[in-house]
C-alpha cells in the first residue's frame, strides 16, 4: 500500500505543483522517490507532530496541497487538537497520512497500534476518512484525493497486501464498492485492511462462503445520509475491521442506520460547529431524532 | 492619525466592548494594544479593499482571547464598520471572544495557546516557496504561552528553515492567569534563549511606538527569523487594571467603565 501510495502521490505532483509532502522523520525507503524528484516540495519535520500539523495547516492556507506522512498515532493522537482547530475548523486542503493502521506494527507494541484512530478523526465534521484495502483501491482513493479541497485522513497499512479489488475504478465518497458478489441478502462489508481479513479469516469458514463482500474505503461524517438506503438492501450485514469497536467503522454504521426503531438518539448537532453564543442559546442545536 | 491617537481609539473602542458584553481578557488586550497600533498604522503592507491580497503581510494572534483589541483595531482600520463592534460577544454573531477567522482581517482562528506560531511557520514558509521577496508574517504571542512545547518545536523550525520572513513578537506583561510568569514557569533567560534556538532577538519597550516602528522597521534579513521581546503592561491605560491579575477575569462595572474611560480619554 505504502509503494502505491507514494507512485500516485508522484503522479499527482508531476500534474499538480501545489503538493507538498510532509514527513515527520519516517518514510525510510519509501518516501525517497518524491524527495528526489520534488526536493523543494519534501519536507522532514522531524519529530514534532504538533508543529507539524500547525505548519501543514499554514502551507495549506497559502494554497499548496499537503501530505503529511507519519505513523499511526502519531499524526492523530499526538497531534489531534492541530488537526481539530488548525486543519478541520478552518476546512484546510491536508491529507494526514497514517502509515502502519490497525495492528501492522504488531510487535512493536500498544503505542504504534493504530486501534482508536478512526474514532478519533470520525469526531471531526469536516474529515473524510479513507482507508483502502489493498493496493488498487489505494490507487482509486488517491483520484479522489487529487480532487478533493477539504481535511482528509488516510489511514494505510503496511507492504505485501494482495490485491481483490479492481484497479482504477472510480469510488464515490460514502458508496461500498463491490468485491465480491455473492448471495444478494447477505453480505460482509469492511473498510480498510478489514478487506484482507475477510479473505484470511472469514471466506475460509463455510458458513460465510457464499457471502458476498463490500468494501466502504471513503467514508465519515460527511457521507452519513448515504448509508441506510445501501444497508436495507440486506438481511445479513456483517462490518469488518481492524479498529476497536468503540468508534470505529461499524460503529459509524449503527450510528446511520436504525438497528431499532425504538431506540432514538438526541444530541447537540454538527450544526454547532463555528457558533457563538451562550450555552442556553447554543444548546438549541440540540436534536432528538 | 498618529500612532497615539490609534492606539487610543483601540483602547477606548475595546473598553467599550469588553464593558457592554461583560466578557473578560481586558488586561490581556490592553497589553498589546501599542503593538498592533504601530503594526497597523505603519508596518504591515495590507490592502482592506482586498483583505486576501496574496503579497500583503500576515498577522496571526496566537493568544486569541486578547481578541478584544485586534477586532477594534481592524475595525477602526476599515476591515468592517465601527458599530459592528457591538455585537461582541452576542448570540450568532462572528466577533466571537477569541479570534475568529471568520472575521474580516483575521488570519487564523485560535483559543488554545501554541498554535499560532506552528501555523505562523507554515505560513512563512510557504511565502517562501512562492516568491522570491516574500510577505513577512508577523505572530504574536504571550509570555505564559511560551510554555507550550508546540512553540519550541516551532522555534526549531523556523531556524532550521531560515525564514527571515517570520517575525515573533512576544507579549511580555509577566503575567499569566494566576500569578507572574516567575512564579508560574520561569523563562528566563529569554533573549539567550531565543538567540541560542537560532533567532534574532531584541527586547524593547513594548509601549513606545518609537522603538517598536524603528524595531519592526529594521528587521534584518539575514536567513534568520527574528523574536521582539516586547516588554508591556498587561491592563495598560487604566491605572487600576495595570499588572492586577483579576483583569484577566472581570468585566468593569459601570463605575469602573466610567473611571476607565476618563484615564483613556485624558490621558497625557
Amino acid at each position: 500500500m505504502r509503494n502505491r501510495f507514494i507512485e500516485s502521490l508522484i503522479e499527482m505532483a508531476q500534474e499538480d505543483e501545489r503538493v507538498i509532502l510532509i514527513v515527520g522523520d519516517l518514510g525510510f525507503s519509501v518516501v525517497e522517490p518524491f524527495q528526489e524528484k520534488f526536493p523543494d516540495r519534501f519536507i522532514n519535520a522531524g519529530i514534532c507532530e504538533q508543529n507539524m500539523t500547525s505548519l501543514a495547516a499554514g502551507m495549506a492556507k497559502e494554497g499548496f496541497k499537503v501530505f503529511v506522512y507519519s505513523i499511526g498515532n502519531f499524526p492523530t493522537f499526538r497531534a489531534a487538537e492541530q488537526v481539530r482547530n488548525d486543519i478541520c475548523y478552518h476546512n484546510l486542503d491536508v491529507t494526514i497520512v497514517a502509515v502502519g493502521g490497525g495492528l501492522a506494527y504488531g510487535n512493536l507494541g500498544y503505542s504504534h497500534h493504530s486501534i482508536q484512530d478512526y474514532g478519533l478523526m470520525r469526531l471531526f465534521p469536516e474529515m473524510t476518512i479513507i482507508s483502502p484495502g489493498d493496493p488498487n483501491e489505494v490507487y482509486s482513493c488517491m483520484n479522489f484525493i487529487k480532487k478533493d479541497n477539504s481535511p482528509k485522513y488516510l489511514r494505510l497499512r503496511k507492504a505485501g497486501e494482495k490485491n481483490y479489488s479492481k484497479d482504477n475504478v472510480e469510488i464515490i465518497p460514502g458508496i461500498w464498492n463491490p468485491i465480491i458478489i455473492g448471495n444478494p441478502k447477505k453480505t460482509f462489508l469492511s473498510t480498510g485492511y478489514g478487506m484482507q481479513l475477510a479473505f484470511d479469516q472469514i471466506f475460509v469458514n463455510p458458513l460465510y462462503k457464499d457471502y458476498s463482500l463490500y468494501s466502504c474505503p471513503i467514508w465519515g461524517p460527511k457521507y452519513d445520509e448515504l448509508q441506510y438506503n445501501q444497508y436495507e438492501k440486506f438481511d445479513e450485514l456483517v462490518t469488518i475491521e481492524d479498529h476497536l469497536k468503540a468508534g470505529g467503522f461499524g460503529s459509524w454504521l449503527i450510528e446511520n442506520v436504525k438497528v431499532k426503531a425504538n431506540l432514538k438518539l438526541g444530541y447537540v448537532s454538527n450544526s454547532v460547529i463555528g457558533k457563538v453564543g451562550d450555552e442556553k442559546w447554543l444548546l438549541k442545536n440540540l436534536v432528538v431524532e | 492619525m498618529t500612532n497615539k491617537e490609534f492606539s487610543k481609539k483601540i483602547r477606548l473602542e475595546t473598553l467599550k466592548m469588553v464593558y457592554q458584553s461583560g466578557s473578560s481578557h481586558i488586561s490581556s488586550a490592553f497589553s498589546y494594544i501599542d503593538i498592533l497600533a504601530v503594526l497597523y498604522n505603519q508596518i504591515l503592507n495590507i490592502n482592506i479593499n482586498n483583505p486576501e491580497d496574496p503579497i500583503r503581510d500576515r498577522f496571526i494572534l496566537s493568544k486569541g482571547h486578547a481578541c478584544s483589541s485586534l477586532y477594534a483595531c481592524l475595525a477602526i482600520k476599515g476591515f468592517f464598520p465601527i458599530d459592528k463592534l457591538s455585537s461582541y460577544g452576542q448570540n450568532n454573531e462572528i466577533l466571537m471572544n477569541h479570534v475568529s477567522h471568520k472575521v474580516p482581517g483575521v488570519e487564523f482562528s485560535t483559543g488554545s495557546l501554541g498554535h499560532g506560531l506552528p501555523f505562523g511557520v507554515g505560513i512563512a514558509k510557504a511565502l517562501k516557496l512562492k516568491y522570491i521577496k516574500p510577505p513577512k508574517t508577523f505572530v504574536l504571542i504571550g509570555d505564559g504561552e511560551l510554555a507550550e512545547g508546540s512553540n519550541f518545536e516551532a522555534l526549531l523550525f523556523g531556524a532550521h528553515h531560515k525564514l527571515d520572513n517570520l517575525i515573533l513578537i512576544l507579549d511580555y506583561n509577566n503575567l499569566q492567569s494566576l500569578t507572574t510568569v516567575e512564579k508560574t514557569l520561569n523563562l528566563k533567560p529569554l533573549d539567550e534563549k531565543f538567540k541560542a534556538f537560532g533567532w534574532n532577538s531584541f527586547e524593547i519597550d513594548g509601549h513606545d511606538h518609537s522603538i517598536l516602528n524603528k524595531t519592526l522597521t529594521n528587521i534584518p534579513l539575514n536567513h534568520k527569523p527574528s523574536v521582539i521581546i516586547a516588554r508591556t503592561i498587561k491592563g495598560k491605560g487604566v491605572s487600576f487594571m495595570e499588572n492586577k491579575v483579576k483583569w484577566h477575569y472581570k468585566s468593569p462595572t459601570k463605575e469602573e467603565y466610567i473611571k476607565a474611560l476618563n484615564e483613556i480619554n485624558y490621558e497625557k
